[in-house]
């Protein structure tokens, strides 16, 4: 039986190079150590780290978890080793695989992203993505990424540092997400990455208290999907730049919709909690659809969307 | 993960049943105080999977039991499982108890539905004298009690109201145990101020004590860091986390609020 010719799914995202459009989502996929028990990494695309901050961070008080319908709420609070034992340590594990490594970083201060930039273009990583965006700590970030001048003042400043791709994740927590969209673009982004999680809460009427010991947090999971499928459409009409979609991804279906809403990739996150084979599933799927459809490859489904 | 089959089905209180999976694999590997992440069907009410701590083996049977009550939408959806239906499974997952060497010996300490993995920790050890001190709310609550008589040399209940056993906690017959006599380890399971109590009583006496954490978990494999639980760091304290790092720790690591 001949082979059949099957769908390129290469991607080259403003320079960050893939063999396949699916990236581990950061803050779910550790440093890929636990999922490598599961699968190959080597199959993916790439893995978004853990958020890194320049020290180690202990994160915010438990519970930092609640589940609600469709969806999970966390306030993890940016957790980690700080990036110099993401260097040391986690890097060469990475190394081990053929994947795109994207280094998610935070501060709390302009300095601090100039800093922690500044060391990870040093580093051995293929994309930095500027997490300005997590709503779980105080000044994690969310405070620059809620405004156009905070994020061009963040942008701006780190694109001098920068010598990776630059990526540049963005919060939903905003009124108009374009807005800032064209504000990272215009300070230099290569690159834009959303959502990130949308603020939300969860009570306990019997204890009559917040669920999460952080009071709020950041909603994940399939129940913020048409919210983020929105927004990456919005955002892939307002910018040049290649937009990398997520929010609520769970299979294939879900990332070719995300594709054709104008994501050059995607990143899959809280589906693995339910499933650890989402990732080298959906890549399969995606695969499949391309064949059944006759796309020849995965950037062709790129803001393929018909309107009506 | 596992698509493991049920081989049965049983309530064991009003709210406590038994999932029987029949799963030479899980017979061959599990270790007390490991547990399962359990996916409870394909519903968005229970999105995430639920962790459920191993409660017993059976070679003859090639036969792994869970034990969990129900006490929400995940757990009402798993309780509705039928006999010959599968369930997905990841693990056995976390660290388990550690043994103590045979011809010593040990007490467990559990509290209502903690007293479950500790069933399975007493039938690895037939080398070493055991006792076990069980705390329920009422005769009502009460589940286990033969499997837990038939792995020990000697069961003590308690419940908070007195109708089943001794009146007071499992803590209180933990007290007067340790003042008779010091075993080589405590395990303790069950509520938090149970536990934390136990672990202080174990101090007070010298005794080496392992407690099994539960927080509500996401991944159950250590990714996403939600499941923290507060361990002592020289001076201060550090958050690990239960589902890596434990569920069992060491009584003394454990900084309890």
């Amino acid at each position: 039986m001949s082979a059949e010719k099957t769908a390129d799914l290469r991607v080259n995202v403003a320079g960050l190079r893939m063999k396949n459009p699916v990236i581990a989502a950061s803050g779910t996929f550790g440093f890929g150590r636990e999922y490598a028990e599961y699968f190959d990494l080597s199959l993916l695309g790439g893995i978004s780290v853990k958020g890194l901050t320049l020290e180690p961070r202990m994160g915010n008080r438990p519970p930092r978890i609640a589940e609600t319908p469709a969806g999970v709420l966390n306030s993890v609070g940016l957790q980690n080793p700080g990036v110099h034992r993401f260097i040391e340590r986690e890097i060469p594990f990475l190394r081990q695989y053929d994947v795109a490594v994207i280094a998610n970083a935070s501060g709390s201060t302009v300095a601090d992203y100039e800093a922690i930039v500044e060391i990870l273009s040093d580093a051995d990583v293929d994309c930095i993505e500027l997490n300005l965006s997590c709503p779980n700590v105080r000044q994690g970030g969310m405070t620059f990424g809620s405004s156009a001048c905070g994020i061009t003042e963040v942008v701006t400043a780190v694109r001098k540092k920068c010598r990776k791709p630059l990526m540049v994740k963005l919060t939903p927590n905003v009124t108009d997400i374009t807005e800032i969209a064209r504000a990272s673009e215009a300070a230099g982004a290569d690159s834009l990455s959303l959502i990130n999680t949308v603020l939300g809460m969860a009570i306990d009427i019997e204890t009559r208290r917040p669920v999460l010991g952080n009071t709020v947090g950041g909603l994940s999971g399939p129940a913020v999907k048409p919210i983020a499928l929105r927004m990456v459409w919005q955002v892939a009409r307002a910018v040049a730049i290649p937009v990398v979609g997520m929010g609520g991804i769970s299979s294939g279906s879900d990332a070719v919709a995300f594709m054709l809403a104008g994501a050059s990739a995607v990143m899959i996150g809280t589906a693995g909690f339910v499933d650890p084979m989402v990732w080298p599933r959906t890549i399969g799927e995606i695969t499949e659809y391309l064949d059944k459809h006759g796309f020849s490859g995965a950037g062709k489904l790129t803001g393929a969307l018909e309107l009506w | 993960m596992h698509l493991e089959q049920v081989a049965g089905m049983e309530w064991l209180s009003p709210d406590v049943i038994r999932m029987v999976l029949k799963s030479e694999r899980l017979v061959s590997s599990a270790k007390p105080g490991q547990f399962l992440n359990v996916r409870c069907g394909d519903s968005y009410r229970a999105y995430l999977r639920r962790p459920i701590s191993i409660c017993d083996v059976n070679r003859e049977s090639g036969t792994a039991d869970i034990v969990f009550q129900v006490r929400g939408a995940g757990t009402e959806l798993l309780a509705g499982v039928k006999p010959g239906e599968f369930v997905d499974v990841m693990g056995p997952l976390g660290n388990p108890f550690k043994p103590v060497q045979p011809g010593g010996s040990m007490v467990v300490v559990g509290g209502g539905i903690g007293s479950f993995p500790l069933l399975l920790l007493l039938r690895t050890m037939p080398e070493v004298r055991r006792k076990a001190l069980l705390g329920f709310r009422s005769h009502e609550a009460v589940v286990l009690e033969e499997a837990f008589a038939s792995n020990s040399e000697r069961l003590e209940i308690a419940t908070d109201d007195g109708s089943h056993g001794q009146a007071g906690f499992a803590t209180n017959l933990l007290e007067r145990c340790l003042e008779q006599e010091k075993p080589d380890c405590v395990y303790v399971c069950g509520p938090l101020p149970m536990m934390k109590a136990a672990v202080g009583i174990c101090m007070h006496h010298d005794v080496a004590v392992q407690v099994s954490m539960e927080q509500r978990m996401g991944c159950g494999v250590g990714a996403c860091l939600v499941c923290a639980c507060k361990t002592r760091d020289g001076e201060g304290f550090a958050y690990t986390h239960v589902c890596r790092e434990g569920p069992v720790f060491d009584g003394r690591e454990i900084v309890f609020d």
